[in-house]
């Protein structure tokens, strides 16, 4: 398993994102709170006018960069992890559905899915949220509820190959019922395909997320969060590029491991390939 | 006994305009503990009275008119609970591809186990039991091993053996099997014909046999039915078939395949004049059903 590339590099940075999330209280430095006027926009270490104990220098606030972004981590991956699962639910289920039924539920369903992708995603989820409220689970909720079309299309399309497989005809003439058809013959099936647009799916919600934090849009501005860190680094960016330079870059190797990761986990699943 | 009675069965394809037939006016009857063959060419319409059975006819067809009487119900009205409490249980499917008829991502065992847990109310432990018995009766040499393996870990004839033992576990009385020596090379195909008469006999199941090739047909069946064009030519006790066939459509299916108990015969296509003439035939029984 960890000799594909992917899952090597994707899965080292994932696993240590995860970590840094899981144990942030006990990594980051400081409280992420902490305001300390007098290291305020203060440089990283390597840089001339840098404390050691700020080690990727401060924001305006004098807040340590370091801490916030580790405790960032954390909302980015609750949201990851909860918006691409609720996702993913809605989305397979639905998708199962259009594809083994056909006829009229294929239909409506297809359609539907259409309406919905032909919303700017983004906008849609501002407006989302600024409808229902923010909040941890507004994010979640308006992720999902945007990006199940996603999920919903592929397991259409792979159920509408899989359906007219043998081993469904076979299951068939053994007297299975149709909801054990899918959900034990055919959604097996699916699931490499699945593992890897989950992946995908994290990287996508972690952008969101971070496009809701920036506009002010996702939890209160109390908690740090990498979007809150960019917008906050961007009033400064012509004195202090840091602040805003280190958000961004988390951000990018986060999505880049995801779908690494994702991409790893369907070669190696992937019967087809494996033989 | 009659186990299964089809009378006068109509399938059509349907067309945007017109609907093509499929099967004509096809009647027989197979009765308990045989093995009857259904031989035709290819697009004769065999498969299509197999799918006709099992309910596993593709969207575009329609079944006209006729009945499937098994045990003297109608197999064409049987729906819903009542349809799967048959599938499976009395009638079961041997599938033509052993490559792509098992599920490629769950164990063999498991998919096994599904059906006797599901129909026979075993419980886990014991369908395991059942299965491995089965996988043993099916001749395979590691029935443990061959239960926790996926189906790509195992070659054509033995993706075909444990097809057979699932069509066997839950004690049908009935077994369609459609082709299921096709994909087999012939010296497997001899092993898998030879162990599943010998299991037909023991359990005295009854079989239909679709196949295109007459020498599998020599081997396991009892009776020969002979199709074209959707259309009955023949139905024959084996012996009858290959020593004295009645229409000279089956004495031309029969000089056109190598024979060993013959050797030396020639082997002659069938010839064009009679194909002319059956079609012409099936021409006539076509206007006379419009008309109707």
């Amino acid at each position: 398993m960890w000799s594909d590339p992917g899952i090597l590099f994707g899965g080292f940075f994932v696993l240590l994102f995860f970590l840094l999330a899981v144990l942030a209280p006990v990594l980051s430095p400081h409280d992420p709170l902490d305001q300390d006027l007098m290291a305020g926009l203060l440089p990283p270490v390597w840089m001339p006018g840098s404390e050691p104990t700020y080690i990727l220098g401060a924001d305006s606030l004098g807040r340590d960069l370091l801490s916030r972004l580790i405790h960032g981590s954390r909302i980015a991956l609750t949201v990851a992890v909860l918006a691409a699962s609720f996702a993913a639910v809605l989305g397979t289920v639905l998708g199962l559905l259009a594809g083994y039924c056909g006829g009229v539920v294929d239909l409506f369903i297809s359609r539907l899915v259409d309406i919905w992708m032909s919303f700017t995603a983004v906008l849609l989820s501002v407006v989302l949220v600024a409808v229902i409220g923010t909040g941890l689970l507004s994010v979640v909720f308006a992720i999902g509820i945007i990006d199940w079309t996603r999920f919903c299309r592929v397991v259409r399309a792979e159920t509408l190959v899989q359906r007219e497989q043998d081993y469904v005809a076979a299951s068939r003439a053994l007297g299975l019922r149709p909801v054990a058809i899918l959900f034990k013959e055919i959604l097996p099936n699916i699931v490499p395909m699945l593992l890897t647009l989950f992946f995908l799916e994290m990287g996508i919600a972690v952008v969101v997320e971070a496009i809701l934090s920036f506009v002010g849009l996702s939890i209160s501005s109390d908690i740090p969060t990498w979007g809150g860190l960019i917008e906050e680094g961007r009033q400064y960016v012509h004195e202090a590029w840091w602040v805003m330079l280190f958000p961004i870059l988390c951000i990018l190797i986060l999505v880049i491991s995801l779908n690494a990761c994702g991409e790893g986990i369907r070669r190696l699943y992937d019967p087809v390939m494996h033989k | 006994m009659s186990l299964l009675e089809i009378k006068d069965l109509n399938v059509v394809f349907r067309q945007r305009f017109t609907d093509k037939p499929v099967l004509r006016n096809i009647s027989f009857t197979l009765h308990q503990g045989e093995v009857c063959a259904l031989v035709g060419e290819s697009g004769a319409g065999k498969s299509m009275v197999a799918k006709t059975i099992l309910g596993l006819l593709p969207e575009a067809t329609r079944v006209r008119s006729g009945q499937i009487l098994f045990e003297g119900k109608d197999l064409l009205k049987i729906r819903g609970r009542a349809r799967l409490k048959l599938l499976g249980r009395r009638v079961a499917l041997i599938p033509q591809d052993p490559m792509v008829s098992l599920n490629p991502v769950r164990r063999i065992g498991v998919q096994m186990d599904e059906a006797i847990r599901l129909h026979l109310g075993h419980s886990k432990d014991a369908a395991k039991k059942v299965s491995l018995e089965l996988l043993n009766e099916v001749l395979i040499k590691d029935p443990p091993r061959v239960y926790d393996a996926y189906a790509h870990e195992l070659s054509g004839g033995m993706r075909q053996r444990v097809l057979i033992a699932m069509a066997f576990s839950c004690g049908p009385d009935l077994i369609v099997a459609d082709e299921p020596t096709t994909a087999l090379d012939v010296t497997v195909q001899m092993q898998v014909l030879k162990m599943l008469r010998s299991m037909q006999q023991r359990k005295n199941t009854t079989i239909l046999f679709v196949t295109h090739d007459l020498g599998v047909v020599s081997k396991v069946s009892d009776r020969v039915v002979v199709v074209y064009d959707g259309r009955i030519i023949e139905d024959s006790p084996v012996r009858i078939i290959f020593d004295a066939p009645e229409h000279e459509y089956t004495a031309a299916l029969l000089t056109a395949t190598p024979r060993y108990d013959k050797p030396g015969q020639a082997v002659t296509p069938v010839p064009d004049e009679l194909i002319q003439r059956l079609r012409h035939q099936t021409r006539v029984v076509d206007d006379a059903r419009r008309g109707v």
